[in-house]
């Protein structure tokens, strides 16, 4: 069985577990939906008192609010086994992992495909249709497939997070906290655009985490307007491939991390 | 006294082990910081109204609340919990000390370790370099500590209230978000209770959150003048009470439901 | 060729000291101290396909890392290896593909599958072909009489039953070599025969090269024709069992069921171990007098119901070595 269909049927095994203790898991959905109404709330709260933020109004906001969220559940849902490796190297277990004529990679991804994220996932939808509607935008095929590339190019980028999240344990299981200022702290970061943000900041996120290049640019193509910092438009039809460079990089990581593993023992 | 003694050395110890996880969480807590106040930097450049604070006062706002975020009541204890859980709350029924205040104690004391070690190098960090402001008079500052304590019991109180409610539903996850929604809303977290829509302020004055940050941070910045301290920390001491009598109430009745069961 | 060479294996671990006391935890955030473990000294040996070895040694003597080696999971600081033709670190995938591996103490089944949904996984991972693949499973359900076990999940199986299902899972892709850590510990006597029996089979009739990691010493005994024995990273011996035996002392014992309680026991030649009412324990080198000679004096001295002749308990033979070793 060639590795995509294993990964398959792996993640088919996870989510049939899942579903088995419904109750906890339609609550714990609807608990975790209602936190993202909440946070959704807070924005318009700000935007009632303020009424727009440097030019941009709400349901231009509402745009790049839906799209993070979008990518982050999907790729947050996936990546899972990741999320989950920590008790994995500090049981011993990755050995049995090593023992198997599988990538490594692979095995620690089909551990789990994550299905109580689906209340983001709604409620992200939920508002980027709310911020379409409201800012009359023409939905041409063009634009499906740009919303569909802006989503996968997001969903890598938030799957590398993962990665380079799993990968730490292998040197440390202590510090994973941190990887959570780039995942949580760079959903809520790029729900608002970068442009509001300082020079410094919007960088990194452009050309080390690169963030922007899977909300903020797309979607200004999405909307069809142009960057108030002058970024040519062909750029932001390009941007969501970064996406897709960066979970290859760190997929690259994942292997040094195994290869230190090997050389230095557990 | 000396249980309340014993559980916060106990976490501090176990605190001061965790460095890599101390730093990490310092780390994240500056960087959502910083974007929350890049954002209200831009709300403010664009608004043509006068805002109920000013933008120094949001940012040290903001930077309290990264500070002040152990005192929040955002779970049920783990060890009431588990104790629930396993059954062994019928050992606990055996001693011969007062329930409540026994569990009281201990989510007061689970709330005080954590809250000191990440707010002082929290506020540090935020007065030296991000932006953070003293308070305006040493007036302020006393009111603000005073406050604090009265959110800590006031926290207490809460969790004790969440863990007894264990007792009827195992599972608390979903009480558990519901009311992290509420704390979140109504505490002043997420948003400086003042830029509320002007119809809410009312609803949120009246409830208990406020107390937990938004009142000791306001008497912190002077937004909320010494004159007025008075009636802010009485609602916090009322509603302590309201909810420690609330919680005793629901620990006998649920302790009584057990002793029917038979555990 | 052998089925596994290894030349001078060499593997050392760098553990981060944490320093005691407050001092030493500031200390220790600006200057970490390193601890170097020589988990592998030079190990040196060379196993022929087809053979049965037990791979015996104290606590931290380096076994595990050994087996690690072997199969590919760690690379050695130097030194040579060769299993099944190939590296086992350099190729790993197509290594693995050719070992099977037990570890006694954690199972690779899913916790909460059925047993059969576990070895149907095994075979995708594995690739085994699907007819390949039903003949090894109903061949193996048969010998280790897991029928019944099919459909019940992992988590509820008991440690014996557990100890089968692992057994098999290992074996579903018809490796040649075969590593087994620690696969009798904890079980019931009733278990544990059922485990070495299936290991002998498997040795003897398939040929399977199999390297038992143990400190079960009977196992050794049933099983294992070669023993080495490692200690503190090296390897201190590489022979049969009865040459284990003769390194340390070439005693046997005569137990002896006398009719009476008798007196004296006295003889140059025997050593008085222990003495129960009747039963006397009596330990002598057979360079020195063969047993029949033995027997023969003995019994015309005194009147004896019964009596046997046995080996020391290889745990004293084992343990002896440990303490020449370290002396």
């Amino acid at each position: 069985m060639n590795d995509l269909r294993l990964l398959a049927r792996y993640l088919d095994i996870s989510v049939r577990s899942q579903l088995e203790y419904r109750a906890s898991f339609l609550m714990l959905s609807a608990g975790y939906l209602l936190i993202t109404v909440i946070e959704f709330l807070s924005v318009w709260v700000l935007f009632d008192r303020f009424g727009n933020l440097q030019g941009w109004s709400l349901p231009e906001i509402a745009f790049f609010y839906g799209i993070i969220n979008i990518a982050f559940a999907l790729g947050e849902s996936a990546a899972r086994g990741f999320d989950l490796f920590s008790p994995v190297i500090k049981s011993g277990d990755f050995d049995r992992l090593l023992l198997r004529p599988r990538s490594t990679a692979l095995q620690v991804a089909g551990q789990e495909l994550t299905l109580r994220r689906v209340g983001r996932l709604l409620q992200g939808a939920c508002v980027l249709g709310w911020s379409a509607s409201a800012l009359g935008l023409q939905w041409s095929p063009g634009q499906w497939l740009l919303l569909g590339w802006t989503l996968l190019g997001g969903t890598c980028l938030f799957y590398g997070l993962m990665v380079l999240q799993g990968t730490v344990c292998f040197w440390t299981t202590e510090s994973l906290e941190f990887m959570n200022a780039f995942t949580n702290g760079g959903v809520f970061a790029a729900q608002y655009p970068f442009s509001i943000y300082r020079d410094w900041f919007r960088r990194f996120f452009t050309f080390g985490v690169p963030l922007a290049c899977v909300s903020y640019y797309p979607a200004l193509a999405l909307q069809g307007r142009p960057d108030p910092l002058g970024t040519p438009a062909l750029l932001h039809w390009l941007a969501p491939l970064v996406g897709l460079l960066f979970l290859a990089l760190c997929l690259q990581v994942w292997h040094w991390g195994v290869r230190h593993y090997r050389s230095s023992g557990s | 006294m000396k249980a309340y003694a014993a559980i916060l050395s106990a976490q501090f110890r176990t605190l001061l082990q965790y460095r890599g996880a101390a730093l990490a969480g310092l780390f994240t807590q500056v960087f959502f910081g910083l974007v929350i106040v890049m954002v209200y930097e831009g709300f403010y450049r664009s608004t043509t109204t006068t805002p109920p604070l000013s933008l120094a006062q949001v940012v040290t706002y903001t930077w309290l609340g990264q500070a002040m975020l152990g005192l929040i009541p955002w779970n049920v204890d783990p060890e009431i919990r588990n104790l629930i859980r396993s059954g062994g709350v019928a050992y606990e029924l055996l001693r011969p000390l007062d329930l409540y205040r026994l569990w009281f104690t201990r989510c007061l004391a689970r709330r005080s370790a954590p809250t000191l070690l990440r707010a002082l190098p929290m506020l540090a960090l935020a007065y030296a370099f991000l932006g953070m402001q003293l308070p305006p008079s040493w007036t302020c500052l006393l009111l603000w500590l005073a406050a604090n304590m009265g959110a800590l019991f006031l926290s207490a109180a809460f969790t004790a209230l969440l863990s007894t409610s264990l007792l009827w539903t195992i599972s608390g996850e979903g009480i558990n978000y519901l009311v992290i929604c509420m704390i979140i809303l109504g505490s002043g977290l997420q948003i400086p209770l003042p830029f509320y829509p002007d119809w809410l302020l009312p609803v949120l004055n009246l409830l208990p959150f406020r107390g937990l940050f938004d009142v000791p941070s306001r008497l912190y910045l002077g937004h909320i003048p010494p004159s007025q301290a008075l009636p802010v920390l009485a609602h916090q001491f009322l509603w302590t009470l309201a909810l420690i009598g609330f919680g005793r109430w629901v620990l006998a009745r649920g302790l009584r439901r057990l002793e029917v069961q038979g555990g | 060729m052998p089925c596994i060479l290894a030349e001078n294996l060499v593997k050392t671990y760098r553990r981060s000291q944490r320093q005691p006391g407050v001092w030493g935890a500031l200390r220790g955030l600006v200057h970490r101290q390193h601890q170097v473990l020589r988990a592998l000294d030079h190990i040196s040996f060379r196993i022929e396909p087809g053979e049965l070895v037990g791979y015996i040694g104290p606590n931290g003597a380096g076994k595990s890392t050994t087996v690690k080696l072997l199969s590919g999971i760690l690379v050695p600081d130097s030194g040579r290896c060769e299993v099944l033709g190939r590296v086992p670190w350099q190729d790993r995938i197509a290594h693995v593909a050719r070992i099977g591996v037990v570890f006694g103490q954690r199972t690779q089944l899913w916790w909460d599958l059925p047993v059969i949904e576990s070895f149907d996984l095994l075979r995708d991972i594995y690739k085994v072909p699907g007819p390949d693949y039903a003949r090894r499973r109903d061949e193996l359900v048969g010998v280790l009489e897991l029928e019944p076990l099919l459909d019940v999940p992992v988590r509820q199986l008991s440690l014996g039953q557990r100890m089968r299902c692992d057994l098999a899972a290992a074996l579903v892709h018809g490796p040649d070599l075969l590593f087994l850590d620690e696969p009798t510990i904890g079980l019931d006597a009733l278990s544990k025969l059922a485990v070495r029996d299936f290991v002998r089979r498997l040795n003897q009739e398939r040929g399977a090269t199999v390297i038992l990691t143990t400190h079960d010493m009977d196992d050794i005994e049933a099983l294992c024709t070669r023993v080495l024995l490692i200690d503190g990273g090296r390897i201190l011996l590489d022979d049969t069992v009865e040459g284990l035996r003769r390194q340390v002392s070439p005693e046997r014992r005569l137990v002896l069921d006398l009719v009476e309680e008798e007196g004296d026991f006295g003889d140059p030649q025997v050593r008085l171990l222990r003495r129960e009412g009747r039963r006397v324990e009596l330990a002598f080198d057979p360079n020195q007098v063969p047993a029949p000679a033995l027997i023969s004096r003995l019994t015309a001295r005194c009147a004896v119901r019964d009596l046997f002749v046995e080996n020391p308990p290889i745990e004293e033979t084992i343990a002896q070595l440990y303490r020449k070793n370290q002396g």
